[in-house]
C-alpha cells in the first residue's frame, strides 16, 4: 500500500507534514533533512523542487529557491541524492514543484524517478485539473504516485467535490488566500473548517498557509487531520544555517 | 462622421473567441499547442469568474457604445495613419505608421486599460492592480483608475522604476501606488509574479493584465482590446489608397499586445505578410538578449504554456533589453503559434538597430519613437531589400519616445 494511504490509516489527528526547499540551506542537505524530520516525529515530508519564478510563493520561499538554485539544484541532482533513500526513511515523502522544471525533465521521467527512489506522490501546484485528468494522472497512477490537490477558501463545493473524486490521498487545504509564509489570523477560519467537514469527502485533509506557532498549529488539529508546515521551517533553516538546529527551532517555535 | 460610425459598425464585436478561422482558440484557451491556463487553486474561481463576464460583455452594446465612447473622446481615436513620405524615400517603398504614440497616455496600452476596467467596473470590483515594464501599461492603468474613481497598485521591478522614472512619478501624480519589485532581475518577469502573488492573497481584485501574455482569458481579452488597431487601419487604408490590406505589416513583440492589435483583422488574410521584431539585447549570441522565438523552447510562465528563454533544468533565464517593455523572458502564446507555423516572420533586433532606428525617424519625420517601437522601425533597414517600390509597409509605433529621453541621449552623446 501506497505510505501516503498507510499514514492517514494508522493516523487521523495530529499529523505534522513539513515543507523544505531541495538544496537549502546546502545543496547536500536533502537526505540530512529527511533524516532529521523523521527522527523527530514528523509524519509526512514534501520536498520542494526549486524553481526560478514560484507564483504561489512569497518571500520565504522565494528566497530559499533562489539560494538552492545557486547552490546548484537540479531535478536530476535531487534524484541522484534520493537514490537510496529508502534504507533508511520509511515516512512517506511527497514532491512539490512547479510544472515547467518537471515539464522540461519529462512528466513519466520524473514519475518514473519517483517511483525508483521511493516516492510517493505530487503536488504541483499550477497544474490545471483538466488537464491532470487528460494527461497527466494515467501516467502518474502507472508509477503508483498519489497527486495531492489544494483547495481553499475560494474553491466551489461542485470544485471540491470534483477534486475529492479525483483524489486518493489526502486534501491540501490552504488556510487563506494568501501565497505561503503569510501571517494570517485564524480567527476568521471556523467557519471555512466547519463547511468543508461538513461535506464529509472521503480524503482526509491536512491544513497549510500560516502555521507558525502553538496556537495556529492547535486549530488546524481541532478541524482537520493535521498541520502542514513550509515557510516557518525555511525561516528556521535560515536563521541557523543547519539542518538539527532548524528542525530543533522549529519544533520549539510549534510549542511556543 | 461616417468614420466614426464605421468604427463602430465594422467592429467584429461578435467573433467568437480569438480572432476566427485556424486563428481561433478552443475553450481552454489554446493557440495551436500554446497557451492554457497554468494557474494556482487559489485563483481558479477569479479566472472563471474573469471568463464568463469576458464572453458575456464582448458582444453588448452598451458595453461597446461606452468603450468607444472613451476610445474617441479621452484616447483621441481614431489615431493617424500617417504616409511617411521621406521614410518611404529612403526605403523605396510606402511606408504608413499607424500612430499609436498619439494616443492619450502615449501608447496603444491605454486601449486595453479601458477595455479592462470597464469590465472591472461591470464585475464590481474596486481595487485594481497592473503590473508594468516600461511604465506605458502602468501609466495607462492608473489613467483609468484615475478616471473610474478605484484604487490602483501597480508592480514594477526596482530596475525598471529606475530607468523609467518619469512614467513612476506620473503614476504616482494619477494617484496609484507605485510597488517597487525587488524579485529576480527586477523586471517585467517579477513585476508580472509579484502582481500575481498579491492577486493570490487578494482574490477580488482585478489584475489588468497589460500585454496578451498569462493564462486564459487574457491573451484573448488583451488582443481584443487592441484589434481597433487593425480594426483602424483597415478603413483607413481604404480611404487614403483604395484598398483596405496593406502588402506588410510590422510591429514590435514583447508580450505581444501592440503586435496583436495589428494584426488582428488581418491574420486570415494571406495577402498581408507580416513581420514581428523582438528584442536581441546585445545579439542572439551573447546571452545578454530577450529573443525569445529565436531562442525560447515551449514553457510555462505566468500561466501558459509558450516559448520561454529558459535553462535546461526549466529555470527561466534572466532576459536582457535596452527596452523595458520588451525585457521579458517569454512571448504571448498567440505570437508563439503564429511564429511556429509560419504566419509571422520574427527578426531579432538589437540595442544598437533599435536606436539608429529611432534616430532615423526622428530626424526624418519629426517623430520621436518609443525605444520599443524603434524596433519595429528597425525591420524596414533588415528588411530593404523585400520592398517593392509599390508595395504598402504599415509599421505600428506602439509608443512615444519621452520616456526614453536619457536613454536617447546617452546614445546621442557617443
Amino acid at each position: 500500500m501506497n505510505r501516503i494511504n498507510q499514514l492517514f490509516q494508522q493516523k487521523s489527528e495530529n499529523i505534522l507534514s513539513v515543507y523544505f526547499t531541495a538544496g537549502f540551506p546546502k545543496l547536500e542537505d536533502t537526505v540530512p533533512t529527511l533524516q532529521c524530520l523523521q527522527a523527530n516525529g514528523v509524519d509526512l515530508v514534501e520536498i520542494g523542487v526549486p524553481f526560478s519564478d514560484p507564483m504561489a510563493d512569497g518571500l520565504v520561499i522565494q528566497n530559499s529557491s533562489h539560494a538552492a538554485l545557486q547552490n546548484g539544484m537540479s531535478i536530476r541532482k535531487l534524484f541522484e541524492q534520493l537514490t537510496a533513500v529508502r534504507t533508511e526513511i520509511h515516512i512517506p515523502l511527497i514532491m512539490m514543484g512547479y510544472l515547467n522544471p518537471i515539464m522540461q525533465f519529462g512528466f513519466e521521467a520524473f514519475c518514473k524517478e519517483c517511483h525508483r527512489v521511493g516516492v510517493d506522490g505530487m503536488i504541483i501546484p499550477d497544474l490545471p485539473m483538466s488537464d491532470f485528468l487528460s494527461e497527466y494522472k494515467e501516467i502518474a497512477s502507472r508509477y503508483g504516485l498519489k497527486f495531492i490537490f489544494l483547495i481553499t477558501p475560494e474553491t466551489s463545493e461542485e470544485r471540491i467535490r470534483e477534486i475529492d473524486s479525483h483524489t486518493n490521498g489526502f486534501i491540501y487545504m490552504v488556510s487563506s488566500a494568501a501565497v505561503t509564509g503569510t501571517q494570517t489570523s485564524f480567527d476568521n477560519k471556523v467557519e471555512y473548517f466547519n463547511r468543508i467537514n461538513s461535506m464529509n469527502l472521503k480524503n482526509p485533509r491536512l491544513v497549510g498557509f500560516g502555521i507558525s506557532n502553538k496556537s495556529t498549529r492547535n486549530m488546524v488539529n481541532l478541524y482537520s487531520s493535521g498541520a502542514i508546515i513550509g515557510s516557518a521551517f525555511i525561516k528556521a533553516l535560515q536563521e541557523t544555517q543547519d539542518v538539527e538546529k532548524g528542525v530543533k527551532l522549529l519544533l520549539e517555535n510549534l510549542e511556543k | 462622421m461616417n468614420k466614426e460610425k464605421d468604427m463602430q459598425n465594422n467592429t467584429n464585436f461578435s467573433s467568437p473567441s480569438g480572432v476566427g478561422g485556424r486563428f481561433s482558440i478552443d475553450n481552454n484557451g489554446y493557440y495551436g499547442e500554446f497557451g492554457g491556463a497554468y494557474i494556482p487553486e487559489i485563483l481558479h474561481g477569479s479566472f472563471e469568474r474573469l471568463k464568463e463576464a469576458f464572453y458575456a460583455i464582448k458582444d453588448n452594446a452598451s458595453f461597446k457604445a461606452e468603450y468607444y465612447d472613451l476610445l474617441k473622446n479621452y484616447v483621441g481615436r481614431p489615431s493617424p495613419l500617417y504616409f511617411a513620405k521621406r521614410l518611404s524615400a529612403e526605403y523605396g517603398t510606402n511606408v504608413y505608421l499607424k500612430r499609436e504614440d498619439l494616443n492619450h497616455t502615449g501608447a496603444h496600452k491605454i486601449n486595453n486599460a479601458l477595455g479592462q476596467i470597464l469590465l472591472a467596473k461591470r464585475m464590481g470590483k474596486t481595487r485594481i492592480i497592473a503590473e508594468t515594464g516600461a511604465g506605458q501599461h502602468g501609466v495607462a492603468t492608473a489613467t483609468a483608475c484615475a478616471l473610474m474613481g478605484l484604487e490602483c497598485i501597480v508592480f514594477m521591478g526596482k530596475t525598471d522604476v529606475e530607468r523609467q522614472f518619469l512614467n513612476v512619478q506620473k503614476m504616482r501624480m494619477l494617484g496609484a501606488t507605485v510597488e517597487s519589485v525587488t524579485s529576480g532581475n527586477m523586471t517585467l518577469k517579477d513585476a508580472t509574479n509579484d502582481a500575481f502573488r498579491y492577486w493570490c492573497s487578494n482574490p477580488d481584485s482585478f489584475y489588468i493584465v497589460g500585454s496578451t501574455v498569462g493564462a486564459h482569458p487574457y491573451p484573448d481579452m488583451v488582443g481584443f482590446f487592441q484589434s481597433v488597431i487593425s480594426e483602424e487601419i483597415k478603413w483607413q487604408l481604404q480611404e487614403q489608397i483604395g484598398r483596405d490590406y496593406p502588402d506588410y505589416l510590422m510591429a514590435c513583440v514583447g508580450g505581444g499586445s501592440n503586435a496583436m492589435g495589428t494584426y488582428y483583422h488581418y491574420l486570415n488574410d494571406e495577402r498581408v505578410k507580416i513581420i514581428s521584431a523582438e528584442a536581441g539585447g546585445l545579439g542572439i549570441e551573447t546571452g545578454e538578449t530577450a529573443a525569445t522565438i529565436s531562442l525560447g523552447t515551449t514553457g510555462i510562465i505566468h500561466g501558459a504554456k509558450t516559448l520561454l528563454i529558459q535553462d535546461e533544468d526549466g529555470q527561466i533565464i534572466e532576459p536582457y533589453s535596452i527596452s523595458a517593455g520588451l525585457d521579458y523572458p517569454g512571448i504571448g502564446p498567440a505570437h508563439a503559434f503564429f511564429a511556429k507555423i509560419g504566419r509571422t516572420k520574427v527578426h531579432p533586433i538589437n540595442d544598437d538597430e533599435a536606436l539608429e532606428a529611432a534616430f532615423e525617424l526622428t530626424r526624418l519625420e519629426g517623430i520621436i519613437p518609443a525605444i520599443e517601437s524603434a524596433h519595429a522601425l528597425a525591420l524596414l533597414k533588415k528588411e530593404r531589400d523585400t520592398f517593392k517600390p509599390d508595395d504598402i509597409v504599415v509599421i505600428t509605433v506602439s509608443g512615444r519616445g519621452d520616456k526614453d529621453m536619457d536613454t536617447y541621449v546617452k546614445y546621442f552623446k557617443q
